[in-house]
């Protein structure tokens, strides 16, 4: 026993002497998070749509107030008017401006005569989010125009009414989970991976292996210390992050306890899979090749970034075994839902009994000898 | 080149046989159809330095790693310490010590860091500790460098703390695999007094290997030259000296290369062996050194040739190698990495 904690005393001095492995571990993660989470959590702004008005009647005077309103307020888009359709179509196609409303003739006369009227939307659909959001509100424009003129004293249509349980998850939280997966992750594939298997190279491991050290020892040593350097990472992230997404949660003794108990089984979790991969490597490359690999092949799959629902069947299969899918749901149950034991204990299960799976593979194919 | 080898074990001063510490039986280890050690066997006796010598790649550090459990044997067995390395690896472990070839100390770690961890890795009792690692910081002469960072030492010191990290479980055995490469000239010569006192202050039994000639010779109780996996002599390093015929080394170079330079050497009186090394530069193996060197000065006479330079040496280990092996221990370091193509009609 002693001499497991050689080995954890050894990879733990080494890891507070060295502040590398604890920076880079959580510098990309923070920098994702930033980054991603304001790159992807705004609302489309700024965007230019041109107007062809060939009716110029009332109607078309009021749409086009409408789209001043969506101007002067939530700044969407702002309209540039074009003589004809060729020219607006043209420079949608060529980028100049992101869409293009037609405005036939007769127009306000269909309107009020209530014979199908039309409106063109001519959309740049090659930026999925830009055309869906121009859509949207184009959409809602139009919907705001159908809209008779009194309201009925009594509602005839259904309406839905939408209850939202938690409040407003912006695009930073919903990636704070992934952020603190990811530190947990680089810690292992570094400390694990990367320093293992340098420390091999090294002949450190020819060191320990001239000791009575048991092959039990080595291993668990080796782990522990892993583990104990992902959840270190975890934490720290999972702290900084909160601080800055603007999740205050984290500070509730039990969402602290909650967290700490899936970081841990997380730890161990991508510490023994780190393990296993690493057990019969000897060449430095391999690790930093597979560390952009194994990053996308876990990482993507998890529905860290986009729900798994809208996965292929054969990614949803991955997801399934992936335990970064299971770290992640956990802190999101955690951090975003306060969904308690119950929502986390399925978690906590897989990735501990995921951890000492992978362990316990991995143990037999270490080799006590050079 | 053809050569008896020697194969002499270690006795005291009376002539008896002395408690053996290390015996090596038929070893073999193959790689696939690469046979790296070749039905070895030898022994090395308690309290004795023992050094294998040989090129790169002859088979020394495989050999060493079988001693100390670090790789499987596949044929024949070793004891060490009265135990069987294949069978009993972790008895094996307990009582010896090794340094391997690179330097693995931490370098972020400080020196009683490094030793302490290692220290508990041999099971060092906890009461015993700080004692042992005063104990062998003072030994290798590192006690006031006990609380700075492996990083800020120099080469030769950090080989003095791989030295230190491996006695501080006071094993019965130690195991030192090239301890003096990448060292410069004083710190070879520094490491060599710290293992002879070493020896003489804890009873140390040591195996040691090599390529330095020098280092074999001025160390070792007892030399194995070992080439491409095969024992080809044993023995201290006097009788291998005496082992090969010839007194003295004449080395003679003349300012003219010419083909008959090799002929007329041989068949001076008293002349056993002529190895050309260069372009007219001659060694010759010779029963007296002194008869040949006169001889050599008038054939250049008779001649009307020049002599370069002409020196005299008792026999080296060197010639002992060249001896047994048919080539110097040095042709791998020369060996040229890439030879310029000859010009086109350029004569052979």
């Amino acid at each position: 026993m002693n001499r497991m904690f050689a080995i954890i005393e050894r990879e733990m001095r080494k890891f507070f002497r060295s502040p590398t492995l604890m920076i880079m571990s959580l510098m990309l993660p923070i920098l994702q998070l930033i980054i991603i989470g304001n790159a992807f959590g705004g609302k489309i702004v700024g965007t230019h749509v041109g107007v062809v008005d060939h009716d110029h009647g009332p109607q078309a005077v009021k749409l086009r107030e409408a789209f001043d309103a969506v101007a002067a307020n939530i700044k969407t888009f702002t309209t540039i008017d074009y003589p004809n359709e060729v020219q607006a179509r043209e420079d949608v196609r060529t980028g100049k401006i992101d869409a293009a409303v037609i405005i036939p003739e007769q127009y306000s006369r269909r309107v009020y005569a209530q014979d199908a009227p039309k409106l063109g939307f001519v959309v740049d659909n090659s930026d999925l989010f830009t055309s869906s959001s121009l859509e949207a509100e184009m959409q809602s424009l139009a919907d705001s125009m159908n809209a008779p003129q009194i309201q009925p004293r009594l509602a005839t249509q259904i309406a839905l009414e939408i209850v939202e349980l938690y409040p407003y998850v912006n695009y930073l939280k919903y990636l704070l989970p992934m952020t603190v997966a990811l530190a947990m992750y680089i810690s292992v594939m570094i400390g694990g991976g990367m320093l293992y298997i340098d420390d091999k190279a090294r002949g450190v491991h020819e060191g320990y292996l001239v000791t009575p050290i048991t092959k039990l020892e080595l291993v668990f040593g080796l782990n522990i210390a892993g583990s104990i350097k992902a959840t270190l990472s975890g934490l720290s992230i999972g702290i900084i992050g909160s601080l800055i997404a603007g999740l205050g949660v984290v500070f509730h003794p039990i969402i602290m306890l909650q967290m700490l108990c899936l970081i841990i089984a997380g730890s161990i979790a991508f510490n023994g899979m780190m393990f296993l991969l690493m057990v019969r490597v000897d060449d430095p490359l391999v690790p930093r090749a597979m560390f952009g690999v194994l990053n996308v092949l876990l990482l993507y799959p998890s529905g860290a970034m986009y729900p798994t629902a809208s996965f292929p069947k054969w990614m949803q299969a991955m997801s399934v075994v992936d335990p970064f899918t299971y770290a992640i749901h956990g802190f999101k149950a955690v951090l975003l839902k306060d969904g308690g034991w119950i929502a986390i204990r399925g978690d906590l299960a897989f990735l501990t009994i995921f951890g000492i799976g992978t362990l316990l593979i991995a143990t037999p194919l270490f080799k006590r000898t050079l | 080149m053809s050569a008896t080898p020697i194969h002499s074990p270690a006795a005291n001063g009376n002539g008896a046989p002395l408690p053996t510490a290390i015996a090596v039986e038929h070893i073999v280890k193959r790689y696939g159809d690469f046979e790296a050690v070749k039905d070895v066997s030898f022994s090395v006796a308690e309290g004795e330095i023992f050094g294998l010598l040989g090129p790169n790649g002859a088979g020394k550090s495989t050999l060493i790693r079988m001693m100390t459990t670090l790789i499987p044997v596949t044929a024949g067995r070793a004891i060490v310490a009265g135990h069987d390395v294949a069978k009993d690896p972790d008895d094996v472990r307990r009582v010896i010590g090794v340094i391997p070839q690179a330097l693995t100390s931490d370098q972020d770690l400080t020196l009683e860091e490094n030793l302490s961890i290692y220290a508990k890795l041999y099971g060092v009792p906890h009461g015993e500790r700080e004692k042992n690692i005063n104990d062998v910081l003072e030994a290798v002469d590192l006690t006031k460098w006990r609380n700075a960072q492996t990083k800020t030492l120099s080469g030769g010191m950090r080989r003095r703390l791989e030295i230190a990290r491996g006695l501080v479980h006071n094993p019965k055995i130690f195991f030192l695999d090239e301890p003096t490469t990448g060292l410069d000239p004083v710190s070879r010569i520094a490491v060599w007094e710290m293992l002879n006192n070493l020896k003489s202050t804890r009873n140390l039994t040591m195996l040691l290997t090599t390529h330095y000639m020098e280092e074999a010779d001025k160390l070792c109780d007892r030399i194995a030259i070992v080439d491409h996996g095969t024992l080809m002599a044993l023995g201290t390093p006097v009788e291998l000296k005496n082992s090969v015929a010839g007194a003295n080394v004449v080395e003679v170079h003349f300012d003219r290369e010419t083909e008959e330079w090799e002929e007329r050497l041989k068949k001076l009186e008293g002349v056993t062996s002529v190895q050309p090394e260069s372009a007219g530069f001659y060694r010759v193996l010779t029963t007296s050194g002194s008869k040949t060197t006169m001889q050599i000065v008038e054939l250049a006479q008779s001649l009307g040739e020049t002599l370069t330079s002409l020196s005299v040496q008792n026999t080296t280990l060197d010639d002992v190698f060249i001896h047994y092996t048919g080539r110097q221990l040095r042709d791998e370091q020369v060996k040229p990495v890439f030879t310029m193509p000859p010009r086109p009609g350029a004569q052979p």
